[in-house]
């Protein structure tokens, strides 16, 4: 990857003509014609950058200091309100977040995918494999991304990996009660059983060998049922020394209001998970229901209570809404500008991994650069005189790559300060307003008729924010 | 790690010790194809979101294609494709976000070498500070000049009759104004390396300075116009702010805006918005695999902005 143009680091070291203005006069022919001449060329772009760069600035600072309406000098009031109000205070918030997380993520990234590459020999393919998001918008990207991060685990590529695992290591119970929907077990209580602990359900009276027991059950639906091969239910006949029963729907099409009674058009409740409990809530035996709902405990022992256990209701894994206003910081219990500073919404890390996505090739391509230009026999020498590769990585290769790493770290601080485009589109519409930034506020408040005061403001404060990385360049130009 | 270390003598002087903990090739070749395959799979699920039917998006994942690719049809292309260049539509979007790049990469080129050659070979006096101010202007801001630009174009348009707020006009003017930094930064960077002799040479000779700049300086500067084209061109293709600002009431929309238009729009719209979004991408990709060497130094000159 020979970089051909020079960059600010490979400028010539002041070459008087070039960078120095010069007293002599231009020998031969040219005289002020060529003085003139190459005034001549600067007219365009000094015009332009005057008139549409120079000129509003100076306009955007002297705006902030009037009201919504441009006619009130209001002073600092603008700064004021920035500082006290709670959207801005979320987006100032928001800017910290990137800035906190970002430049250094992306930096760090860059150089491990940079020092790796250098072992492999795709290390092309891999480069324009992941420096091609570059050039995407953040527009399409975002939307790309919003896509992968869906809800729902059907569609959602995140939350569908998130799903088989989650179901492997915790298999959802046949009957699932979603808490998140509303549906809760106690909904389930229809004929001889009540509420047991920790989400299961347990037979009301108590029940002795030779015996039977029917538990009734509603709000399963057919459908549920019909999955699982349930098989219309068959009252259970008593058997000696064994405790017998049913599970069943108790809800008849044709008898909707009588509960209790088992109609040929009821069916049994199949595949439920049961335990018999002791008085003192041990288990000494489980079973499982048939297709016609009934089961059989043949040696009760001293169990007297039927219990459905809560892993048939388990709730499978239904999606991360990884693009909502949900916060990673528990904040709930604060005052809303409390909430406003601290809470750490989930969409600003989904957002972060896709701007990752783009940047990462940048950072990876720039620091490569660096780490070609190297001097090699400081490597090896380090390496002869038996410092590990990981030894000298850290202390001779990111050393001397620092210069590079810090200019990718203030060129991704400047960028992500700025940041807009894709928290425009990659949020749900329920947390835009939880992921705004500043830059997106000032959008936000310039498309008002009375906002232009605080936008104006606003932009003041993200131009502050940059100063510094002005003079990082600066100085970094100047040498 | 095993290989390392296997490949090695048993009794390795003290000297090559350090090798020992060097990881296996094959583990970083395993990782890196990981990372690869990561990095395709936006790209890659966008794309096969776009050749699904909508009703297919809302049932299953993209991925379950790989298993079916059956389902893949390029239905929904013929359908935005058949509103032909109505205003709002995909194809006029596409129409837009052209007019709009191409003049800005072509005033930005010519404009960023007339300003940087004149930094550079002139002779007038504060050319340093006029670069450092330059270099200022790097970083700065584009929201700090839109309020007062859109006044400005407003009193224009009051002034004049003539329609500059909400025009493809006044777009490109705003953008090429926050083009030129970078392109005078990165030409004046390339002019410095260029020898003050061969100028000289041509002046003794009696050239003017617009005969020095086609004849001598362009051609040599070829490669760095060449990335601050590419450059720009794909910087302005993805812009959304000014476009959402400066085209603001106006019927034709930029293809960032009509993606953005449709992300607010009702749900279950996915398949204009993948199909959308792969049109806006693929040029892009276009320049960047013709010119990908340009472009990767475009992007290393300008490590600022």
């Amino acid at each position: 990857m020979a970089v051909a143009v020079p960059t600010s680091d490979s400028l010539p070291a002041t070459p008087a003509g070039a960078i120095l203005p010069t007293t002599s006069q231009p020998a031969g022919g040219g005289g002020f014609r060529s003085h003139l001449g190459s005034l001549l060329f600067l007219l365009p772009g000094a015009l332009w950058l005057l008139l549409i760069v120079v000129y509003p600035l100076i306009a955007t600072v002297i705006r902030s200091l009037f009201d919504g309406s441009g006619q009130n000098f209001i002073a600092l009031g603008n700064y004021k309100s920035i500082f006290s109000t709670t959207d801005i205070i979320v987006s100032l918030k928001n800017n910290v977040v990137w800035v906190v997380l970002f430049p250094f993520l992306v930096t760090f990234f860059g150089l491990v995918f940079a020092v790796l590459t250098e072992r492999i020999r795709w290390s092309t393919a891999f480069k324009t494999i992941v420096f091609m998001p570059l050039v995407f918008s953040a527009t399409a990207a975002g939307l790309t991304w919003a896509s992968i991060f869906f809800i729902d685990p059907h569609t959602g590529m995140v939350n569908a990996a998130v799903q088989g695992v989650a179901n492997a290591v915790n298999p959802p119970g046949l009957y699932p009660i979603d808490p998140a929907t509303g549906q809760t077990v106690s909904g389930l209580v229809a004929t001889g059983v009540q509420v047991g602990p920790s989400g299961s359900l347990e037979s009301k009276s108590t029940v002795s060998a030779g015996s039977t027991v029917e538990l009734g059950l509603i709000g399963i639906s057919p459908t549920t049922l019909q999955q699982n091969g349930a098989a219309p239910a068959v009252a259970p006949t008593a058997a000696s020394g064994a405790i017998t029963g049913l599970v069943w729907r108790d809800f008849s099409p044709t008898h909707p209001t009588v509960r209790g009674q088992v109609f040929p058009d009821e069916d049994g409740i199949p595949g439920l998970q049961l335990a018999l409990l002791t008085s003192s809530g041990a288990s000494v035996a489980t079973t499982t229901t048939a297709k016609d709902g009934t089961f059989t405990f043949a040696n009760p022992g001293s169990g007297n209570r039927v219990q459905i256990t809560s892993n048939n209701f388990r709730a499978g894994f239904n999606g991360i809404f990884f693009l909502g206003t949900q916060s990673l910081t528990p904040t709930s219990s604060l005052s809303p500008t409390m909430q406003a500073i601290l809470s750490l919404p989930i969409v600003d890390i989904a957002m972060i991994i896709a701007y990752l996505w783009i940047w990462a090739g940048f950072a990876m391509v720039v620091i490569g650069a660096g780490l070609a230009a190297l001097n090699r026999e400081v490597l090896e020498a380090a390496q002869i005189d038996g410092a590990s590769e990981w030894q000298t990585l850290r202390r001779v290769t990111v050393p001397m790559l620092a210069p590079v790493l810090v200019v990718v770290f203030v060129t991704m601080l400047i960028n992500v300060l700025k940041i807009f485009d894709i928290i425009l589109n990659m949020p749900a519409p329920s947390s835009q307003s939880g992921a705004a930034t500043l830059a997106v506020g000032m959008y936000n408040d310039f498309s008002t008729a009375t906002g232009q005061g605080l936008a104006a403001a606003l932009a003041v404060v993200l131009f502050i924010l940059v100063v510094p990385a002005m003079l990082f360049n600066l100085k970094r130009i100047r040498g | 790690m095993s290989v390392q270390a296997a490949s090695l003598p048993v009794a390795a002087p003290p000297k090559r010790q350090g090798f020992r903990v060097r990881p296996s090739r094959i583990v970083i070749n395993v990782v890196l194809a990981a990372i690869a395959i990561f990095w395709l799979i936006p790209t890659i699920g966008i794309a096969i979101i776009s050749l699904r039917p909508n009703s297919a998006f809302e049932q299953s994942g993209w991925w379950t294609v790989l298993t079916a690719p059956a389902q893949l049809t390029f239905n929904n292309y013929q359908q935005l494709f058949s509103a032909g260049f109505k205003a709002g539509g995909v194809l006029d979007s596409l129409t837009t976000s052209v007019a709009i790049t191409v003049p800005v990469t072509i005033l930005v080129t010519v404009i960023s070498s007339l300003t940087a050659y004149s930094l550079v070979f002139g002779r007038w006096r504060g050319r340093t500070l006029v670069f450092l101010l330059i270099v200022a202007m790097l970083v700065l801001p584009l929201q700090m000049a839109l309020i007062p630009v859109a006044s400005l174009y407003k009193i224009f348009d009051n002034a004049t009759g003539l329609q500059l707020f909400g025009s493809v006009i006044g777009a490109i003017v705003f953008h090429v104004a926050f083009g030129l930094p970078f392109g005078i930064f990165l030409m004046r960077n390339f002019y410095s390396g260029i020898p003050h002799d061969l100028l000289e040479a041509g002046r003794i000779d009696g050239a003017g300075e617009w005969t020095l700049f086609r004849k001598v300086v362009m051609p040599i500067g070829i490669p760095a116009l060449a990335s601050l084209a590419i450059f720009q061109f794909i910087w302005v293709w993805n812009d959304l702010l000014v476009a959402l600002i400066f085209l603001s009431g106006n019927t034709h929309q930029t293809l960032t805006l009509f993606l953005y238009g449709q992300t607010r729009a009702l749900a279950a719209n996915y398949w204009i918005i993948s199909s959308g979004a792969m049109i806006s991408i693929i040029i892009p990709l276009i320049v960047f695999f013709a010119f990908q060497r340009y472009f990767v130094r475009g992007v290393l000159a300008g490590a600022v902005k």
